[in-house]
């Protein structure tokens, strides 16, 4: 089994995991006897990713910057059919979740994943949350460096960091280091950006403020440039103003999106500056180039085979499959290979034990045993040789997941919603079925092209619909589902913020109302044009009014 | 015009999550055969009842729900309790409406508490 | 009720709380934040121990320099999800230099106390049937640390490359 080049645990990383293993164990059983009331309980579990949910448990398993090896993926199969009803579904942070789980079990589940370096530390809670990348992180030519060894750097300092285990909420941070965002950099708290200064120095950019959820915002640049060596010293300073100045008494109003937009972006800095300057002055926290180096060796660039590049061609299928789902690897005669989980009428982002074993074994054959979660809820195997294209397609196939729609307009990001999710007002996953039935047709598919639906359930908007070129939200009208029509959200680095489009449609109208939107685009678009651009050329006037048309015309 | 609404109770039990449904100062798996509660003073009585079972960590969050008969089944007034009910309406597969699963077997309630039941109108 | 774990071990306490218009006893007294800055100049010039109580969204840079003329500084829990505290206690230890003691009260978790420890508390105020065990348990479930924090403890990188 070939061992992918990625973070390895030394026996510091596995006893921390093991510790914590055995403090939940702890933790569960005086649960059990009453010593920990669940108020007091709660926090302590959802630290660990166990949520109760609409139906059981919930556990979320981290996965670090969207990084897992194939022994891992059998190991995550393996759990699905000893501990829940054998499957998982990928998550809109690159994690992945068990919808079924017994609390009586999370310490033995929680004890398997240790033994292949996984857990599920701060995956919930009041905390820095999982570090997320680019999915295509060491693999594409246009990164100025892999950015997971800053991840993975960010990750090990924020672990249990004792000051900020009781933010006033949750804090999700995002590497990247491309021009094109893969990671959605602008809508969280806070982001790092590898770039380069007018001398050719590497160093990062770094933002703070983005988030969805009640009150959507585009984050703000915080500094243009941190030196490597000040990064960690810098991040701290942010997540110290944080705690120290949010607003610990109205839930709505507790992410740093609200503390920056309210003190003002400059204000912030400045006491982010005072934190910085004291901070590095200290040197405690300085990052030496020889710690981010020895990170850096853990995820070197594989030796790749020398191949020319020859990109095999296909039946119709394979040829549609390749135009969407396939990109440039830096390797010659290498590619990258999207894995679509928006199989037509499937639940986005799921996957069958069945399926994750099969995938395991593609990852060693065909990937160096390696895959990469995409927030955007599917699969990536970075490092495949176009040779293999032909028959890793052929073997995606046999187990429905050769879907030919990444960044389609069946590629649709959907939350767990009313099905599963105990904060949902409405289903999510239904309307992402119906949508995605609707626009099966391929050849209407990509003449269509890149169209970015994303759905939430509720306002918490873990559907990401704040950024969607098409952003559905699911409302409760009197006991009734309702779906709210917002346009012209993007993730990437043209980030921004999509505009309600008015009054919302009924579970049964929605998916017509998006249609009609689309015909518009259609009708409307000049050569080239996305319907993201489209949208932002026209505005919002044509839309609404073919949205709303039959409603009039009824 | 619309049945009258009754309550019902629920709870999720501390040690797997099941969802449970109040009877007869007990819990079962199965909303139908939950006691239903027509007197507004019954539920809270109930609820209170419940209450030592979450002290005594056995269930976890327990809450009244608001249920219709509706061509003679009790049927939730809620979407979110329909679904919780019966499971995903996505994965008919799995969850209590899975009709294979061992789970539907129910639980046998402990000694029936005096005033827990309420009126009539579940077996309409 | 409650009693005070201070240096390992339940201790007495020598510090009397002190309502904002109470008259102030001999000995060690620890005052809210807004008392001692309307009554700055008496509070100081007693010969006597003096704390100073702050509440969770009390910044101890209000307190400047007259931080190392107290021998306590109190920070209060309100509900253990509010964690100023916790940037508080690490301000006094290293942006004060603060030497006295820094202690926790309130509504906080045994699985704080970790954490607390970590940032600069040393006294805890904890409910009457706490256990002492319990104390060392917390502060050795997790033997090793990923990052600095006032406590000087080593860090995982730190043992790497002692190793």
């Amino acid at each position: 089994m070939p061992e992918p080049n990625m973070y390895r645990y030394d026996e510091f990383d596995a006893q921390f995991v093991a510790e914590r293993v055995a403090q939940f164990r702890g933790q569960v059983a005086r649960r059990l006897t009453g010593e920990l009331t669940e108020d007091q309980f709660k926090p302590l579990r959802l630290m660990n990713g166990l949520y109760l949910q609409l139906h059981a448990y919930m556990l979320r398993i981290a996965v670090p910057y969207g990084t897992l090896s194939s022994r891992q993926m059998r190991k995550l199969a393996h759990i699905a059919r000893q501990y829940d009803r054998g499957f998982g579904h990928f998550t809109t942070r690159q994690n992945l979740q068990f919808n079924w789980i017994r609390l009586v079990d999370v310490p033995d589940i929680l004890s398997e994943l240790a033994s292949v370096e996984m857990h599920c530390i701060q995956t919930s809670g009041n905390c820095v949350r999982n570090i997320t990348a680019d999915q295509f992180a060491g693999a594409t030519p246009e990164e100025i460096e892999d950015p997971r060894p800053l991840a993975e750097i960010i990750r090990q300092w924020s672990s249990l960091h004792p000051e900020f285990v009781f933010l006033a909420r949750k804090f999700k941070i995002a590497v990247g280091a491309a021009a094109h965002d893969r990671a959605a950099l602008q809508w969280h708290d806070m982001a790092v950006q590898v770039v380069k200064n007018q001398a050719g120095r590497a160093g990062y950019k770094v933002t703070a403020g983005g988030g969805m959820g009640r009150t959507p915002y585009i984050a703000h640049v915080m500094r243009e440039f941190v030196e490597r060596a000040d990064i960690l010293a810098y991040l701290e300073a942010v997540l110290r103003v944080y705690n120290q100045d949010s607003r610990r008494d109205n839930i709505h109003k507790q992410r740093i999106k609200i503390l920056i937009n309210t003190i003002g972006v400059e204000e912030m800095r400045r006491r982010v500056d005072i934190e910085f300057d004291e901070i590095k002055r200290a040197g405690t926290l300085q990052l030496p180039q020889a710690e981010l180096d020895r990170i850096t060796a853990y995820f070197a660039a594989p030796k790749f085979e020398t191949l020319p590049d020859a990109m095999p061609k296909g039946d119709a299928d394979f040829e549609a499959w390749k135009k969407t789902n396939i990109h440039r690897h830096k390797a010659p005669g290498h590619a990258i290979a999207t894995i679509s989980l928006k199989a037509i009428g499937q639940v986005p982002g799921d996957a069958s034990a069945d399926q994750m074993d099969a995938i395991a074994e593609l990852m060693d054959e065909y990937s160096l045993g390696e895959i990469r979660v995409t927030h955007e809820q599917n699969l990536v195997l970075p490092h495949v040789r176009q040779r293999d294209l032909p028959t890793i397609f052929a073997r995606l196939k046999a187990i429905d997941l050769a879907t030919p729609n990444a960044g389609l307009i069946t590629d649709i990001i959907a939350c767990p919603g009313l099905d599963y999710c105990d904060l949902a007002n409405a289903r999510s996953i239904p309307i992402a079925q119906s949508i995605a039935r609707k626009f099966a047709d391929l050849d209407r598919q990509h003449d269509i092209g890149e169209l970015k639906i994303k759905i939430s359930g509720c306002i918490n908007a873990c559907g990401h619909h704040h950024a969607g070129h098409i952003g559905i939200l699911g409302v409760d009208k009197k006991g009734v589902e309702f779906y709210q029509l917002q346009l012209g959200g993007s993730g990437a680095e043209d980030a921004s913020i999509g505009d309600i489009l008015g009054p919302a449609f009924g579970e049964h109208e929605i998916a017509d109302a998006v249609e009609r939107v689309v015909t518009v685009y259609l009708k409307e678009r000049n050569a080239g044009e996305r319907f993201l651009d489209t949208y932002r050329r026209l505005g919002m006037a044509p839309f609404k009014a073919a949205a709303y048309q039959e409603k009039a015309a009824a | 015009m619309a049945a009258p609404v009754s309550h019902m109770l629920t709870a999720n039990r501390l040690k797997d999550g099941d969802v449970l449904y109040w009877k007869s100062g007990g819990w079962v798996l199965r909303l139908a055969e939950g006691d239903v509660f027509a007197e507004e003073k019954a539920a809270e009585a109930a609820l209170a009842s419940a209450q030592a079972d979450v002290t005594g960590n056995k269930v976890v969050a327990p809450y009244l729900f608001e249920v219709r008969l509706e061509n003679g089944v009790i049927r939730p007034v809620k979407e979110r309790e329909i679904i919780r009910a019966a499971g995903p309406t996505i994965r008919p597969d799995t969850g209590k409406q899975a009709a294979a699963s061992p789970a539907m077997a129910g639980e046998v309630p402990v000694a029936a508490l005096a005033d827990a039941k309420g009126g009539g109108g579940r077996n309409a | 009720m409650t009693k005070l774990l201070k240096g390992g071990a339940f201790a007495a306490d020598a510090f009397a709380p002190v309502a904002d218009d109470a008259p102030l006893p001999d000995g060690g007294a620890v005052v809210s934040l807004s008392r001692f800055e309307k009554e700055r100049e008496n509070l100081l010039a007693r010969n006597a121990p003096l704390g100073v109580r702050l509440k969770s969204d009390e910044n101890p840079m209000r307190l400047g320099d007259d931080v190392h003329r107290l021998s306590l500084v109190v920070l209060e829990f309100p509900k253990f999800r509010d964690g100023r505290a916790f940037s508080w206690a690490r301000m006094l230890r290293t942006r004060f230099g603060f030497k006295g003691e820094i202690r926790a009260v309130g509504d906080f978790l045994y699985d704080q106390i970790n954490y607390q420890h970590r940032v600069g508390f040393d006294a805890w105020e904890v409910p009457d049937d706490f256990k002492l065990e319990d104390f060392a348990r917390a502060l050795t479930e997790m033997t090793n640390v990923y990052q600095p924090s006032t406590d000087g403890k080593k860090t995982i990188r730190e043992l790497r490359a002692a190793r």
